[in-house]
């Protein structure tokens, strides 16, 4: 009958291999090929170029209000790259490079937060969920996928997207429960970006880290820069390849900062000091990852340019492709109710139609 | 008397609690330090303290479950919502807990609560952010379920709720929230439960409405007036449930002709509710079928389609007019 510690078998780990000044761990550095490499550099220039076209969008009322994405780039972009094809991911709502790097076109961005149900459909062959409103609330989805996957013995992981606040919902302990009870392939990844709009991390829960979540429902945690897009991808691989080898979920904490307003909606001075902004900002994950890829040789100044070059079209095309497509019926949110229409919605949508004619309502925003 | 929008006349109501009674609590998501996402909390936390004015975590089913712990013990808990389209991951604490604790203790506990939320649409919100979905709270008996339509009755039905040893949802029309302002007395003032208002007298027909969809319906109201010369009556429900039927019934008695107004959908709509108590106490004074201008039995569109979508002041007339032509 004694008193003694407990030892549990699930281990929580921190990890981070490129620093913020650019100094690498050569030990621990994966030695990227170029061509990923630089394809996660490419995908972090665009979800920042993208957001900041977003925002100015919003300014000029072309879209509704926007989330931006600003420093969070690296966590999440080097994280989906890790994702197969076939696999899963199932976002929140702060990862736009994820959906860009997926094939989603650049505009059904522009649509979401347009005001259009359109910016919720996943392009054919990609497996992935549109973007999560409800905080939290997709984690069971993600749960469920990998549940699927594992009834159906495919060799495929589920990458499931959350925030710091989100860790605060019953939706993310009961999907994280059920993983570990049924051993899912999934990895959660949660992009802890110190905010909850104006709820600190440190009053979102009493844990240390996010990561130890884990712990209690039995699989390991581990806690990377979210700045540093060498840990993420290796703690992202790791556990992605755990997770197809039938090794069960893991839970990824990646430290990261939300450098813009919550939403175009949000007034951050509010809550927090320009102090703490500025100090993150000399931590910002693009110039960081850039610095490396140079003195790796795997970037020049060339290249550098011809990236934001490409991008640049990239997101004045995806602009003129959602305004070409910006007319749409209001009668059609009916269309996708039911596989078949019930009567007394027939009558309904009817009923629309001649009120839109009679008030003469034009299509859309 | 002072000129405020509802945002304002709300933060007063909650002022007026928080300082008569040392038992109010205010809990919520960015209630405190950001004074609400729509600043309806504005100042209190400086003013009362993080002992009264709580900034939670992200977790509604904790807001309201402990809101309703806090209600055991003796306090006046008044939670807050971040948007009523998150409600749901609370609902099960409403349901299960909230609105029965009171008849399962035999009356031993009270439930003296109030969930605030902001409803409906016409901010160009994003997805989840526009729902009327007053209907749950109403289908569940031992609630209150309270919208208010004005910054003055916002401020008198809010400070009354809190008062009240019922539980309360209490919808707040985010639409209105700051789209115009009324004069608002400096001392506490408190309306009614239960109780609907003429909003405006009329003998030709009679337009029931509550919250946001007030103000179209007034403006519809008016025009039938200037154009037609008809005189509309309009009753503004205030509490959606329990139901004030004898208010709708006597009004339906003199005008006998009704159209009903909401935003949310029609199938099972407060509409429905209405008309049934109609039918069973003024279906002889009929001398018309009543119509509905509803939200459609469709998920709320994105804000790209919601103008379209939302019942207006013209379609209200255009119902009024066949009803008035049959
Ligand atoms: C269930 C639910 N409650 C409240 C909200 C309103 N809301 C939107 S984002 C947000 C904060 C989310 O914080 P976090 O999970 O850290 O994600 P971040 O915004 O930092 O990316 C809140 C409270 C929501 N969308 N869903
Ligand atoms: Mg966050």
């Amino acid at each position: 009958m004694p008193r003694k510690p407990i030892t549990v078998k699930p281990k929580l780990e921190y990890l981070s291999i490129l620093d913020g000044e650019g100094k690498v761990d050569e030990k621990l550095d994966p030695k990227l090929d170029a061509d990923l490499a630089v394809k996660i550099y490419r995908f972090m220039v665009l979800a920042r170029r993208m957001d900041e076209r977003c925002i100015n969008m919003q300014r000029q009322g072309r879209i509704g209000t926007y989330g931006p994405c600003r420093g969070q780039e690296a966590a999440h972009c080097a994280a989906s790259v890790v994702m197969e094809k076939e696999d899963w991911i199932v976002p929140a709502f702060r990862e736009p490079g994820s959906f860009f790097m997926r094939g989603w076109p650049l505009e059904t961005i522009l649509r979401f937060w347009g005001g259009y149900e359109e910016g919720c459909q996943p392009p054919e062959g990609v497996n992935d969920l549109p973007i999560a409103v409800p905080i939290a609330s997709q984690t069971p989805h993600a749960t469920g996928i990998a549940w699927g996957m594992k009834i159906r013995g495919a060799k495929q992981a589920v990458l499931c997207y959350c925030g710091d606040g989100g860790t605060s919902e019953g939706d993310f302990h009961e999907g994280m429960n059920f993983a570990g009870a049924f051993d899912l392939p999934v990895v959660f990844f949660v992009q802890n970006n110190h905010w909850a709009i104006s709820i600190p991390r440190e009053a979102q829960t009493r844990s240390e880290t996010i990561a130890q979540k884990a712990i209690a429902y039995g699989f390991d945690g581990i806690q990377v820069d979210g700045n540093d897009p060498l840990a993420v991808y290796v703690a992202t691989k790791e556990a992605v390849e755990k997770a197809r080898a039938g090794g069960g979920p893991t839970l990824i904490e990646a430290v990261t900062y939300r450098l813009s307003m919550h939403t175009t909606a949000d007034d951050p001075t509010k809550y927090r000091s320009q102090a703490e902004v500025t100090k993150w900002e000399k931590l910002d994950p693009i110039p960081r990852y850039q610095k490396y890829l140079v003195k790796r040789g795997m970037l020049d100044q060339q290249t550098i340019d011809e990236i934001e070059e490409d991008v640049k079209a990239e997101v004045a095309a995806a602009e003129e492709r959602y305004e070409a497509a910006r007319d749409v019926d209001p009668l059609d949110c009916f269309d996708y109710m039911y596989t078949e229409l019930p009567q007394e919605l027939v009558e309904q949508r009817q009923e629309f139609a001649e009120a839109i004619e009679r008030e003469g309502h034009g299509h859309g925003h | 008397m002072a000129l405020m929008n509802m945002v304002g006349a709300l933060n007063r109501a909650m002022d007026d609690a928080l300082r008569t009674d040392d038992t109010v609590v205010l809990l919520g998501q960015d209630i405190g330090q950001d004074e609400g996402v729509f600043r309806v909390t504005a100042d209190l936390l400086r003013r009362y303290g993080d002992q009264r004015v709580i900034d939670t975590p992200l977790a509604e089913g904790a807001i309201v479950g402990g809101a309703v712990g806090m209600a055991l013990y003796g306090l006046k808990p008044v939670a807050e919502m971040q948007f009523s389209g998150f409600a749901y991951q609370a609902f099960h604490q409403v349901e299960q807990h909230m609105a029965r604790f009171h008849n399962r203790t035999r009356g031993r506990y009270r439930m003296s609560m109030v969930v605030r939320m902001p409803y409906g649409g016409g901010i160009r919100a994003v997805e989840h952010h526009s729902e009327s979905r007053e209907t749950y709270y109403a289908h569940t008996p031992g609630l209150y379920m309270v919208i208010p339509s004005t910054p003055r009755n916002a401020r008198a039905l809010l400070l009354e709720s809190i008062r009240s040893p019922e539980p309360v949802i209490f919808f707040e029309p985010k639409a209105v929230y700051r789209s115009f302002k009324e004069e608002v007395p400096e001392e506490p003032e408190t309306m009614e439960l239960g109780k609907a208002q003429i909003a405006r007298a009329g003998t030709d027909i009679t337009f029931v409405a509550y919250g946001a969809m007030m103000r179209p319906t007034l403006e519809a109201a008016e025009d039938l007036a200037d154009t037609e010369g008809v005189s509309a009556e309009v009753v503004d429900l205030l509490t959606v449930s329990p139901l004030d039927t004898d208010t709708i019934t006597e009004s339906v008695t003199k005008t006998g002709r009704v159209v009903v107004i909401h935003e949310g959908p029609r199938t099972c709509g407060i509409g429905a509710e209405v008309i049934a108590r109609i039918v069973e106490r003024a279906l002889m004074h009929l001398e018309a079928p009543i119509k509905r201008v509803t939200g459609y039995d469709v998920h709320f569109p994105y804000f790209a389609r919601e103008r379209a979508f939302m019942p207006n002041a013209e379609r209200i007339a255009h119902a009024a007019r066949e009803v008035l032509a049959f």
